[in-house]
């Protein structure tokens, strides 16, 4: 089973990533049946398409089922055997996973024998689990283990059932857990890949490396009649390599997991922190036997199912212990009942939430069941049908039943649960659920006993200190303050709180490059979701956010004892020094619940090695605490002074945070931080994920009430570290403070491992650099310089250039020498350019080139004509620059062959038959412009998943940028602000962008499709899951890259250099043998030739440049795009800037070849002779290393420059799987006929992307306008695959009966959808869910009628279709900017937020509304326009025999007075203001 | 930035002059300052640009964004302090200085700089009016002594800042007076010379010794000082005047700038001047050089009340307007017309003068040519305003017997520096600024090394 590569370069195990399609049937009364295991196989052979195509076809991502212990099988076994079976339940099964070399396989054996003994069970026999290898690949054949299945009986020991279910759990942990160790101990390397699927008395797990498909015919037990189960747990896996395993396949043993943990690595550190805390009444002494509870080095579902397994042994029921995992959103939930609410707030101090996009299905065999996360950002849907089977999955569908047998249609919704009791026979609501659960014990009284919020406190006796003036500027020199951090940071905030914008990109040295010293901080970067999870909008979505946090000791988890244990709350985790002073008075306050002590973390310098002493003392004097049983630790740096040196407080906290933890101490107290040295965002964002449950940053405050006097000074402040805190942790999908906490989202860059290693445990680092001692010496240069040097702040230069400052890129000369060149064609001044430019402190400037032969003479090197094809620019909206600028860069492009990119903003349509005309299309969050039109007029299609300025955050585009041309091409109301979601809202995961791949491949099947990602850990294997999906093409976009505008903290604080990211990409696509389905790109930051060299020796085929052709034509690095003032005329609206725009495309041109010229003379002196020979051949690069430097010196470029065994180069013929439209290949032939034309077909969820691919070509054939309303209709039957309508262009009519999967009407783009339910369906259409999630995203025109209930994010970002709907999910119109939206029932949780146009007019008779509702920018009116109404109305009825609408319509007038139009108030003023103007 | 949109609203507005005639009748100031909210909104007007071309393009790198802010907000005390960070003497650049920052400025590709200098200047004087500069005394003493050659701004800057490094420095001047050009040469119509003894006043308290009329070399041996010194620092200028080699060269009333400049400075002082009396007054003046000190010798002979005085330049005329795409932000080759040639002078360019005729050995006209074409003029007073060679060849350069290098402030001989004109050549009070202060960073690295 050795099938996965080793960690090596910058390919590391542990980053990869999964998700996929799930479902489960079940038998609600328990009736165990073949049928059922059929019915799942089914179910997974459907979603089929969820799944990923590795570079060898026929090997699977893996799939997997799980059933009930099919006693009739192992019955007849037992009997053929000749061997005595127990009772049914008496007895379980072990589903082992064997190595295949005969003696490990003997001693994994022995192994689990052992164990069987030792806990006194009785083992009954092997028997060899029959499997048909008839039908999978040489590969998994080659990695197949051998399988086998031990079946134990249950010992005397044992009382109940239980009871052997804890003590199989003992045997397996005793069995597993060491077993790398073992497996080195014995020299056996096969031991280690002894695994258990599952080990249980009630359930059974079959899986492995396999197709969907194949897993049915592959264990020949499923297919065997004898097989029997009242229900079955199906998955189907999609990684984002293909480095699949047996045993990453789903299901665990008690759960499948569609999603992905955020928080996994913080919250596997606190479940081994637990170790002293944790006792048990059940498990007693086995619970010793099972550490850790949660090995390393597993997938995070895995993780998870570790510790619901303990939780399940511990003694909770099922749905308590999800509830207890995966929280619903509470804090900010006002409508949650008390009860309710009181169960989760008791339960946070618990266990900190493990956070993500999820959708998961459980069962213990007993019971079945399945949540989401609290966002609801996976889809699941389910049937019920009249004969009592309940049939969960990804999607509607895959199990053909027929209509009239469906009882309900529905789907989980966020936060929610379906538990069906298969002993009780019945489905338990989540209402019932939770009601029970939520009333079985008091917890609310607990609450209010034990729990105490900080703001409560009395004040404490004694006021805390402030800093004298005359210390205060050597203090804040001694945390190197600068005067950037009171001008762009202290004193806004204090003024607006809010985190401050800045525009374009980071041009500064890395930390560990820069000469000066920087702070600790500085080196750690933020990680960010990009496809494989969403991050969240933490504004418009801030009902599933929360800053609380507890702070102090946690309870012990298994403890289940009455709330007796104190708990100290706050609701946000910035303390002020007056909240501080409480809680160091707290000891008197609470009568001892607390007990504080101030650890000292600052230290006297005496040389090398004072340091390291200094955090051992520290360390060692907080376990001390803790064992003296203080319970609150307070970590500060006041005593700085003349003498001593303040400790890097991430550092402290780090150390304490994580020498606790391996002494099972951390849990035992809490940990806040007292430190003069946070100020920024980032700071805290540090401070929190290495263990601060809450800090004080004194001195920050001390600074603001220096700098001014107004009375909201310090609360703004908290207010604006809050806001940026919560976008930081949104950013990587995670929306509790407390799982936040301790999760260490950070890569580190410019730490040696050894440091890292020590003191921030588990996070990833990849350049080396600098150990403590340096750490040391830069904290002592800013101590010296407080006590010994200026007596005036450091100027800082990090976001303005400054003489003395950090250095920078882009200088007085580098623009000046540039903007020469190419206006006065002046090759010396490029010369000049591009030598600052390659001397400066970048990590390619420490990287040297070696010859891979003679030199070639420069004519024999690959023409400048045909390297300038490979250069594209970057994609920049028309709206965060002008048109002319824009138009600039396309005809440039256009000219030299090279390719020029929309940016995220559209194109005006005048555009697409001019040389303006932008070759590459982007498609990003907002969907703004995004037609089927615009779609055909790409030669590229570029999904934005992240850009480097601001991975994982949306954007927003004020109003007074948005202009009526701007208006015009993004579908919008001139002056009315729009914004971009952070995520896609089609895109949670790998498999809902293949999907996205998939419905642009449909619509423009001539396009290339470019998927742009962000440098960071990991990034390489989002790149292998971009390439299985099907992509051409992936952009790695480094951190230095541009942008319009964006916060400080983002811009400089998040994402990587691209040589690492690309290093990373190159290394993982090589090892999986995928590297010549895709053409990759760096872009960020290149300059220069040499930079193009570097990128191409890494392993880029094309190179993508911003800034550098912006500075070309005019740009002077203002840096002032975010304020629309750009003196120069690009990155303005303002028709008086735009006119002292002087740039043009021969200023451009001239740029891209002198790069090239200066790039094929590097190449000559190489001696090679076309780039294409350069590409991966990082054999050619030379790590000069920077030993004179005083920090750069310990650098180690090493892993980046690995090179791995395989084909490193694109080839020509990339794989691509044509998308198979059958029904939209049947239509485009009516389009050579007589119009109008009708068709009629069936469909199935399989079809995915109906109509999208006509639509491509409707666009193509007659433009925007497309065909003549009624030219074609498709009727159509059963289930639509996802995307249904996806692009809809013109003419065309979708009618569908049946339903449809997620995504229906997305990007609409004229055309008409009308989605009904079968007339003999024995359901309400107005109780039952119609469409899937995230209908209607980015429609631009065109309308909708949907007869029944649509799911979450219904007409998200729409902005201009017309959709009728009989209710919807959360998040309804979402961000909506034009169209209008009938609802003639129920709306979920925050509708309208972000809407700043367009209409909604909900039905809302009993007055739900007002609750439901976002009430941020809109006004609830009565309906201005009830003519118009009521003919929508009549048309649903009309189209869909909708009889909600019916009985609408009968009593029209009194129905009337129950309609709320939901008005966005900033669209009224805008349309007023356009009324005014047209007056 | 209070307003980003500032430049858009605001005007540029300069500082005014003083009428022509009536400046013409004294020898003060004409420069009227801008009331102190006017300043502030100039201010206002800058962007706190990204890349502060201005921050680079100012020779001293004044932190030029930072006080415009701290301006346009009137917190003139944080302005100054900020000011002062980077330049010992703002108020001699913000009245002498041609504002290269302003060139640069990004405002400039529209012709509309920011008022740099003039808000420079405005800290400042407000500065002292406020009494807010004060001496700044070092806390430590080290007591190194540092000989520095020469008292114009590249030596006092030096000093001041060895002085506030707690060094001890001594200023020698072969003079009569501290101030280098700044005393003798440039009108005291460009800058009142109280403002050079205001600063004198400051650094004798910071602990700065000054000695006149020592001219080291002749009065002093430069080995005596190096026995004395740990260092010396020449700072003695580029002295000596560029020659006009044709025949009447020789005849009465052919004075070198200089002579003439110095006299008129020590006659407004009240002070005796060796030598024959220059004078313009009623006199058809001929000044030869188009830079800026022929442009000072036009201001001063219009307050003598010459009879007429052209100005002949040998170069072309430039053009009026420089190409900003290939020009900025650098300083650009462009016709410039000074205040002193606003005050009336005629202007002659692609001049080469051939030869003097004179009468009675008193100079009457000028012969040569204006490219081929023949040309003469009549002339009583002519005035060599050709630039300056270095300093001269057999003085303090021969005596120490030193050679400056290109890079650094080091000389070829140990324990020697160099700076301002003396080191770099002929050029502006600005850059001598800059350099005393680096050769005083130089010189305490130097001194933390080998004393
Ligand atoms: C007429 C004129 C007008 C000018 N106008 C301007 C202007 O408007 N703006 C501007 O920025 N720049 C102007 N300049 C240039 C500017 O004055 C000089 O660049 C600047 O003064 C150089 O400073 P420095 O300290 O290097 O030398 P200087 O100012 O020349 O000082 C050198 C000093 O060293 C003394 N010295 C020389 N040898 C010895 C010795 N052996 N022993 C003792 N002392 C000695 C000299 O007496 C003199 O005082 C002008 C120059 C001239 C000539
Ligand atoms: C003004 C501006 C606007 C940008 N807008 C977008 C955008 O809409 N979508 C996007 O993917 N990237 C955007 N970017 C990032 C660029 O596409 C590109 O990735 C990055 O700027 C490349 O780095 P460089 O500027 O250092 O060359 C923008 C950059 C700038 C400077
Ligand atoms: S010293 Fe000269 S260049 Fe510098 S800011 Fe002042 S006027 Fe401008
Ligand atoms: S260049 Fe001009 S606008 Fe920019 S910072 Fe300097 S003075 Fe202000
Ligand atoms: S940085 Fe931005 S503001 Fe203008 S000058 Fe460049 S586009």
């Amino acid at each position: 089973m050795a099938d996965r590569p080793q960690k090596q370069g910058l390919y590391d195990p542990r980053n990869e990533r999964d998700s996929c399609g799930m479902g489960f049937v079940a038998h609600v009364g328990g009736r165990p049946s073949h049928e059922i295991i059929a019915q799942g196989l089914h179910i997974l052979a459907h979603l089929d398409h969820r799944g990923g195509v590795g570079a060898d076809p026929s090997l699977g991502d893996g799939a997997g089922c799980l059933i009930q212990i099919p006693d009739g099988l192992f019955r007849d076994w037992a009997e053929g055997e000749r061997l005595s079976l127990p009772a049914p339940g008496d007895y379980a099964v072990a589903m082992c996973f064997l190595p295949g070399d005969e003696a490990s396989r003997v001693a994994a054996i022995q192994r689990l024998e052992h164990f069987v003994r030792i806990e006194r069970q009785l083992l009954v026999g092997w028997r060899d689990v029959p499997v048909d290898t008839s039908g999978i690949g040489a590969a998994v054949h080659a990695s197949m283990p051998v399988i086998r299945q031990a079946v134990i009986a249950r010992g005397p020991n044992v009382k109940d059932r239980d009871a052997f279910e804890r003590k199989l759990l003992a045997i397996r942990k005793q069995t597993l857990n060491p077993l790398s160790r073992e497996a080195r101990a014995q020299d056996l390397p096969g031991l280690a890949d002894f695994y258990i699927a599952s080990m249980s008395s009630r359930t059974l797990v079959y899986k492995g490396m396999l197709l969907a498909h194949h897993l049915g015919a592959f264990y020949t037990d499923l297919a065997n009649p004898l097989t029997t189960s009242a229900l079955a747990m199906v998955h189907q896996r999609f990684s984002t390599n293909t480095f699949p395993s047996w045993r990453l396949a789903h299901p665990y043993r008690f759960l499948a997991h569609n999603g992905e943990i955020n928080t996994v690595r913080g919250n596997v550190n606190w479940m081994n922190a637990r170790r002293r805390t944790l006792e048990s009444p059940l498990l007693g002494a086995d619970l010793d036997k099972m550490w850790p509870i949660i090995p390393h080095g597993q997938s995070d579902t895995a993780c998870l199912d570790n510790a619901l397994e303990l939780l399940l042994a511990g003694g909770y029921s099922l749905p308590h212990a999800m509830m207890l995992l995966i929280p619903e959103a509470w804090a900010g939930n006002a409508q949650m009942e008390p009860a309710r609410r009181s169960f989760y707030e008791y339960h946070a101090a618990l266990m900190e939430p493990w956070d993500g996009p999820a959708a998961i299905a459980f069962t213990d065999g007993r019971q079945i069941g399945a949540t989401l996360d609290r966002n609801g950002l996976r889809p699941a849907r389910f049937v019920v049908t009249d004969d009592d089977l309940v049939v969960m999955a990804s999607e509607s569908g895959v199990l053909p039943i027929p209509e009239e047998k469906i009882v309900r249609k529905w789907r989980l919704q966020p936060g929610r649960m379906l538990l069906i009791d298969l002993e009780q026979g019945r489905i338990v609501e989540d209402e019932e659920v939770k009601a029970r659960l939520a009333g079985a014990e008091p917890y609310g009284e607990w609450l209010r006993e034990t729990q105490f919020n900080l703001k409560d406190l009395p004040t404490a006796a004694y006021p805390p200190v402030r800093t004298s003036e005359l210390d205060l500027q050597d203090l804040q020199q001694a945390f190197g303050y600068t005067q950037e951090d009171l001008k762009f940071f202290l004193a806004p905030m204090a003024a607006q709180g809010d985190d401050p914008i800045g525009s374009m990109g980071t041009d500064t040295p890395l930390a560990v490059l820069s000469d000066r010293p920087r702070l600790l901080y500085d080196y750690f970067k933020q990680n960010f979701a990009q496809v494989t999870n969403p991050p969240i909008d933490p504004i418009r979505e801030a009902l599933v956010m929360s800053l609380v946090s507890m702070i102090g000791p946690r309870p012990n988890l298994l403890g289940h004892q009455a709330g007796t244990h104190k708990r100290l709350e706050v609701s946000q985790p910035i303390l002020s020094n007056e909240d501080l002073e409480k809680i160091k008075a707290i000891e008197d306050t609470l009568d001892g619940a607390f007990r504080t002590t101030t650890l000292d973390a600052t230290w006297e310098d005496k040389g090398p090695g004072s340091l390291a002493a200094a955090l051992e003392k520290l360390c060692v004097e907080a376990t001390y605490a803790v064992l003296k049983d203080i319970n609150l630790l307070i970590i500060s740096d006041r005593a700085t002074s003349k003498n001593r040196i303040p400790i890097p407080a991430a550092l402290a906290c780090g150390a304490i945070h994580h020498h606790l933890i391996e002494h099972g101490l951390r849990m035992q107290t809490g940990l806040v931080v007292e430190t003069g040295e946070a100020r920024e965002v980032h700071h805290f964002c540090v401070l929190a994920g290495y263990g601060a449950e809450a800090v004080n940053p004194w001195l920050a405050f001390d600074t603001i009430d220096a700098l001014t006097d107004a009375p909201e000074r310090q609360a703004n402040y908290i207010k604006a570290i809050d806001k940026g805190i919560l976008k930081v942790m949104s950013k990587m999908g995670i929306s509790t403070y407390q799982s936040y906490c301790g999760a260490q989202i950070f890569d580190a860059i410019g730490l040696s491992q050894g440091l890292v290693d020590e003191y921030f445990t588990g996070t990833a680092t990849v350049i080396e650099g600098i150990s403590l001692e340096e750490l040391a010496e830069e904290t002592r240069r800013r101590h010296a310089f407080a006590y010994e040097g200026a007596d005036q702040l450091d100027l800082g230069g990090l976001y303005g250039q400054r003489l003395g400052g950090e250095a920078h890129a882009w200088t007085y000369s580098s623009v000046a020498n540039l903007q020469h060149a190419v206006r006065g064609q002046l090759p010396d001044k490029y010369r000049a350019f591009a030598e600052e430019i390659n001397n400066g402190r970048s990590m390619r400037a420490l990287m040297t080139l070696r010859p891979a032969g003679d030199p070639v003479p420069l004519d024999e090197v690959q023409p400048a004509a045909e390297i300038v094809r490979r250069f594209t620019t970057g994609a920049m909206s028309f709206g965060s620059i002008s048109r002319e600028a824009h138009a600039t860069l396309a005809q440039a492009m256009n000219r030299i062959g090279g390719k020029s990119n929309t940016g995220e903003g559209g194109e005006q349509r005048d555009r697409f038959v001019t040389d303006e005309r932008s070759a590459i299309k982007q498609i990003a969050s907002g969907r703004f412009g995004v037609t089927a039109h615009y779609l055909v007029n790409a030669d590229e299609l570029q999904i934005k998943i992240a850009q480097g300025a601001k991975p994982g955050e949306g954007g927003q585009l004020p109003g007074d940028k948005v202009d009526a041309q701007i208006a015009a091409v993004r579908h919008s109301t001139p002056g009315v602000g729009l914004i971009s979601p952070p995520p896609h809202h089609d895109i949670y995961s790998i498999e809902d962008l293949a999907q996205l791949i998939h419905d642009l491949r449909s619509v423009n099947p001539r396009a290339r499709i470019s998927v742009k990602l962000v440098s960071e850990v990991g990034v390489g294997t989002v790149a292998a899951g971009v390439a299985k999906c099907l992509a051409d093409h992936v952009t790695i976009a480094g951190y230095e890259g541009g942008t319009g505008a964006s916060p400080l903290t983002s811009l400089t604080h998040a994402g990587l250099p691209w040589e690492i990211g690309l290093a990373e990409t190159q290394q993982t696509l090589v090892l999986n043998g995928l590297r010549g389905r895709v053409c990759v790109q760096a872009d960020g930051g290149l300059r220069t030739g040499r930079d193009v060299a570097i990128a191409a020796l890494l392993g880029a085929d094309e190179y993508g440049f911003a800034t550098a052709p912006l500075i070309a034509a005019g740009c002077i690095m203002m840096r002032k795009c975010h304020l629309n003032t750009c003196p120069v005329g690009i990155a303005t609206q303002d028709n008086v800037l735009r006119a002292r725009f002087t740039g043009t495309p021969e200023h451009v041109i001239n740029y891209f070849f002198y790069v090239a010229e200066e790039l094929r003379e590097l190449m000559a002196g190489l001696g090679i002779s076309s780039l294409d020979e350069m590409v991966g051949r990082t054999d050619l690069i030379e790590y000069a290393g920077a030993a004179d430097h005083w920090k750069a010196a310990g650098v180690d470029l090493s892993r980046l420059l690995h090179r791995p065994e395989g084909d490193a180069r694109r080839n020509d013929a990339p794989l691509r799987r044509e998308p198979v439209a059958r029904i939209d290949l049947a239509a485009q032939e009516l389009l050579d006929g007589p119009l109008p034309a009708v068709l009629e077909m069936e469909v199935t969820n399989v079809d995915r992307s109906v109509g999208a691919l006509l639509s491509g070509e409707v666009a193509r054939r007659y433009g925007h306008e497309g065909l003549p309303d009624g030219s074609l209709a498709a009727r159509l039957t059963g289930s639509a695959g996802q995307s249904f309508g996806a692009f809809l262009a013109p003419g065309i009519t979708l009618e569908l009966t049946g339903d449809a999967n997620d995504y229906a009407g997305k990007g609409l783009s004229g055309g008409r959808l009308v989605v009904r339910q079968p007339e003999r369906a024995p359901r309400e259409a107005a109780a039952n869910i119609i469409v899937g999630n995230t209908c209607l995203y980015g429609a631009t025109s065109g309308e909708a009628f949907f007869a029944g209930v649509a799911g979450e994010r219904f007409a998200v970002r729409n902005s201009g279709a017309v959709a009728v709907v009989e209710g919807t999910g959360d998040h309804g119109c979402e961000y909506m900017t034009g169209g209008r939206v009938v609802v003639l029932g129920k709306v979920g949780r925050n509708f309208a937020a972000g809407m700043s146009g367009g209409i909604a007019y909900v039905w809302d008779p009993e007055g739900r509304l007002e609750a439901q509702c976002n009430h941020a920018g809109v006004a609830l009116e009565p309906v201005d326009d009830p003519e118009w109404l009521r003919t929508m109305i009549e048309r649903h009825q009309k189209l869909t025999g909708s009889a909600r609408a019916a009985e609408i319509l009968a009593n029209w007038s009194g129905a009337l007075a129950g309609f709320i139009m939901v008005m966005p108030i900033e669209y009224r003023r805008a349309l007023a203001a356009l009324e005014a103007e047209a007056a | 930035m209070t307003n980003p949109t500032g430049f858009l609203e605001i005007a540029r507005r300069e500082r005014g002059y003083r009428k022509v005639p009536e400046r013409l009748k004294d020898w003060f100031e004409f420069v009227e300052p801008l009331s102190a909210p006017e300043v502030a909104k100039q201010a206002e007007r800058c962007m706190d640009c990204g890349v502060p071309f201005c921050h680079s393009g100012c020779p001293v790198n004044n932190l030029i964004p930072d006080w415009n802010d701290l301006v346009s907000r009137e917190q003139w005390k944080a302005a100054l302090e900020r000011l002062h960070r980077t330049n010992n003497f703002p108020e001699f650049t913000g009245r002498i200085c041609p504002a290269p920052c302003e060139a640069a400025c990004t405002l400039n590709i529209d012709d509309n700089p920011v008022t740099i200098k003039t808000v420079e200047c405005e800290i400042v004087d407000r500065g002292w009016r406020e009494g807010w500069i004060k001496p700044e005394l070092s806390l430590r003493g080290t007591g190194k002594r540092v000989a520095i050659i020469g008292s114009g701004p590249a030596g006092l800057a030096c000093a001041q800042q060895l002085a506030r490094m707690g060094h001890a420095p001594t200023v020698f001047e072969k003079a009569d007076k501290i101030g280098g050009l700044l005393r003798y040469g440039i009108p005291d119509f460009k800058m009142d010379r109280a403002l050079i003894d205001r600063r004198i006043q400051q650094m004798e308290v910071e602990g700065v010794i000054f000695r006149t009329n020592m001219e080291i070399g002749v009065t002093v041996p430069v080995e005596r000082l190096m026995d004395d010194y740990l260092v010396l620092v020449l700072a003695a200028g580029a002295e000596q005047p560029r020659d006009l080699v044709v025949p009447g060269r020789e005849l009465g009333g052919v004075h070198f700038a200089m002579d003439y400049l110095t006299q008129q400075n020590r006659r407004n002082a009240g002070l005796e001047h060796k030598g024959e009396e220059i004078l313009a007054t009623g006199k058809r003046v001929v000044v030869i050089g188009g830079g800026d000190t022929g442009s000072d010798c036009i201001g001063t002979a219009h307050r003598q009340g010459a009879l007429s005085v052209t100005q002949l330049e040998i170069m072309p005329e430039p053009p009026v307007r420089e190409n900003k795409a290939l020009s900025w932000p650098h300083w650009p080759m462009k016709l410039r017309t000074s205040s002193s040639q606003e005050e009336g002078a005629d202007r002659a360019f692609s001049i080469v003068t051939t030869h003097f005729e004179g009468a009675d050995g008193q100079v009457t006209k000028l012969v040569g040519t204006q490219g081929d074409a023949p040309f003469a003029l009549d002339a009583d007073l002519v005035l060599l305003a050709m630039g300056f060679t270095g300093s001269p060849p057999d003085g303090i350069m021969k005596a120490a017997d030193v050679e400056t290098q290109r890079v650094g402030y080091e000389t070829s001989r140990p324990g020697i520096f160099a700076c301002g004109d003396f080191r770099r050549g002929q050029s502006l009070v600005v850059w001598a600024i800059r350099e005393g202060r680096d050769c005083a960073t130089a010189v305490d690295e130097w001194l933390a090394v080998n004393s």
